[in-house]
């Protein structure tokens, strides 16, 4: 049940340098748009074809440069759910989920049927795929994929062309009906409360190039990288220049600041979340930075602040606390702004 | 009174008229532009097909070069192929003797002419309509199609031909309407016999030169309703697989 990439391929400007292994369950890749998620998914296809390189599943070969093996995507046994999930436009439901099976007209139908009642697809047989509602076209996609027996899974952006209120449950759907397949799962995305929901493991990767690897809820816990804290969300980022093991100047704040951690020879930025920076009214408090308004933004639960140093018009802070907690109280114009030592990100390049 | 008389007596004699031209009348022309039309559009159908497919895998360069030959007939007097053509098949040269001798297949003055010359003129309209109705299939679709595992030979037939279907449709329409309506290269490479090789064009542009406006007429009015219904054809064919679709009104 093991997945191997190790592959290269270039594309204009663009570099792809990419190798990680996958052994079963689920594995997120986030990256922002046009950093080679989806190319990764169609190198795995066969769709497109790496430069050089090397892909492997459950140990069959179905690329290597070396030995010029390149297997069609017909071979392949991968099953692909595309983000717009090119359904056959001139078939119906039922032609769609058939297409792939053998057998006599009988034995085709009873299946078909009962991959409809699976999906809760009955009553739509009829229908053009032009005529279903985005969450039915992806429960046919789904099916259809499933029908043709894959061993490994591929997630393109599943849910980025679905409105929000329809995506929470289609979600959990779609991984319900998942977890009863046993191979690879890889889910592509740039959605991190998708890929933190729903993807044990995580993958970030930044220009065609792995960035970090590990267990999502460790990633989004402690980024690790530059580009794994700003992918996940970390709204504050600086430069530092290290002072000593537990000291750092951030650059970008102009501020000395204490740690927790010691800070290796490798660190070159500073992070810290929105959420975890505290509005505080001592300056002489640990990591406290002199700060003013400049703007706040709510949304729905919660609210965002913009701050620039009271010296500094460039040294941007922000931070987000929740309206309906119970320590809310009507904001005064913030003073300070903590930066608890404990809750920095240290981060490499 | 004489006018009363005189009316049924010219109507009458009008009428016997019509039916000596009638009878007159030999009917291979229509029958021979027939099945002219019907063969060539047929080969030009399964080649444009294929040729549009050969055509779209090339390199950019590569498609210029063959876009440009296969469209040639298309743009170029008909003369002009027929011209080549008849150097190509002619009796006294190596391609034509080559098949006299061996397959005792002549083309220069027979129906055989007819077909390659229709077939050579209407194939650009096949071959361009056809691509262009390819090159609108999303590729999704096919990578999509390939990766459940479908063969590429099921893909073309059963995905991508559908979904191309108006326009190939229309493409087939078109090219029936031009192998009907072929005169030059028709009358250059497979000459103008009655019963053998005598279309409707080339019976109007004969019996027109010899003097016969009543026949050339007839035939006329033969080749104008024949094409009303293709315009009619063209329109029902295309109407049809928008239900699926949904395109651009």
């Amino acid at each position: 049940m093991a997945l191997i990439v190790d592959i290269k391929k270039k594309l204009g400007d663009f570099r792809m340098n990419l190798s990680f292994e996958s052994s079963g369950g689920i594995l997120g890749i986030l990256g922002r748009s046009g950093c080679g998620k989806s190319m990764t998914l169609k190198c795995i296809a066969g769709i497109e074809k790496p430069d050089e390189g090397h892909i492997e599943l459950d140990g069959r070969v179905l690329f290597d440069s070396a030995l010029k093996i390149n297997l069609p995507p017909q071979k392949r046994k991968v099953g692909y759910l595309f983000q717009s999930y090119a359904l056959f436009p001139t078939m119906t439901v039922e032609e769609n989920i058939a297409i792939t099976m053998n057998g006599t007209k009988q034995d085709k139908a009873s299946l078909v049927k009962e991959q409809l009642k699976r999906f809760g697809l009955t009553g739509l047989e009829k229908l053009y795929p032009g005529q279903l509602s985005g969450g039915q076209a992806q429960r046919v996609a789904l099916a259809r994929m499933l029908v043709s027996a894959p061993e490994i899974i591929l997630l393109d952006e599943p849910f980025s062309a679905l409105d929000s209120f329809l995506k929470e449950k289609l979600q959990q759907d779609l991984f319900d009906t998942l977890s009863a397949f046993d191979g690879n799962v890889i889910m592509v995305s740039h959605d991190r409360n998708e890929i933190y929901k729903y993807c044990p493991r995580l993958m970030v990767i930044s220009d065609g190039k792995s960035v970090t690897t590990g267990i999502t809820k460790e990633i989004f816990a402690n980024p690790g990288y530059l580009e794994a804290a700003r992918i996940s969300g970390c709204k504050n980022i600086s430069k530092i220049r290290r002072i000593d093991e537990r000291t750092l100047e951030a650059l970008d704040w102009r501020a000395v600041l204490k740690t927790k951690e010691d800070i290796g020879e490798d660190i070159h930025y500073v992070g810290i979340r929105a959420m975890n920076v505290r509005d505080v009214a001592n300056g002489n408090l640990e990591n406290a930075v002199p700060v003013r308004l400049l703007e706040s933004v709510q949304t729905q639960f919660d609210i965002m602040e913009y701050c620039a140093r009271t010296d500094d018009p460039e040294a941007r802070l922000c931070r987000r606390y929740s309206k309906y907690s119970d320590d809310y109280v009507k904001p005064e114009e913030p003073s300070f702004y903590q930066l608890p030592p404990e809750k920095l990100l240290l981060l490499r390049e | 009174m004489l006018t009363a008389i005189s009316m049924p007596l010219r109507r009458i004699r009008r009428k016997a008229y019509m039916s000596e031209i009638l009878s007159q009348i030999n009917w291979s022309p229509l029958w021979i532009s027939l099945k002219t039309g019907v063969v060539a559009t047929t080969i030009a159908f399964f080649l444009g097909l294929y040729i549009a497919r050969f055509v779209m895998c090339r390199s950019r360069k590569v498609k210029w070069i063959l876009d440009g030959i296969f469209t040639l007939p298309l743009v170029l007097p008909p003369t002009v192929a027929g011209f080549l053509l008849l150097l190509l098949f002619s009796l006294r040269r190596p391609v034509g003797i080559f098949l006299d001798q061996t397959l005792n297949f002549r083309v220069v003055q027979t129906w055989a002419g007819c077909v390659i010359a229709t077939t050579v003129i209407a194939f650009p309209l096949m071959y361009r309509n056809a691509r262009a109705a390819f090159e609108q299939v999303d590729m999704n679709i096919i990578h999509a199609a390939r990766t459940l595992g479908l063969s590429e030979r099921k893909i073309f037939w059963k995905v991508i031909l559908p979904i191309a279907a108006p326009g190939v449709a229309s493409g087939t329409v078109l090219t029936f309407a031009r192998a009907l309506g072929e005169y030059g290269a028709t009358a250059m490479l497979a000459g103008n016999i009655l019963g053998k090789t005598r279309t409707i064009s080339t019976a109007i542009a004969a019996e027109t030169a010899a003097g016969n406006y009543t026949v050339a007429g007839f035939w006329t009015v033969v080749i104008i309703c024949l094409s009303f219904l293709i315009i009619l054809a063209i329109n029902i064919t295309t109407g049809r697989g928008m239900k699926q679709i949904q395109r651009w009104k």
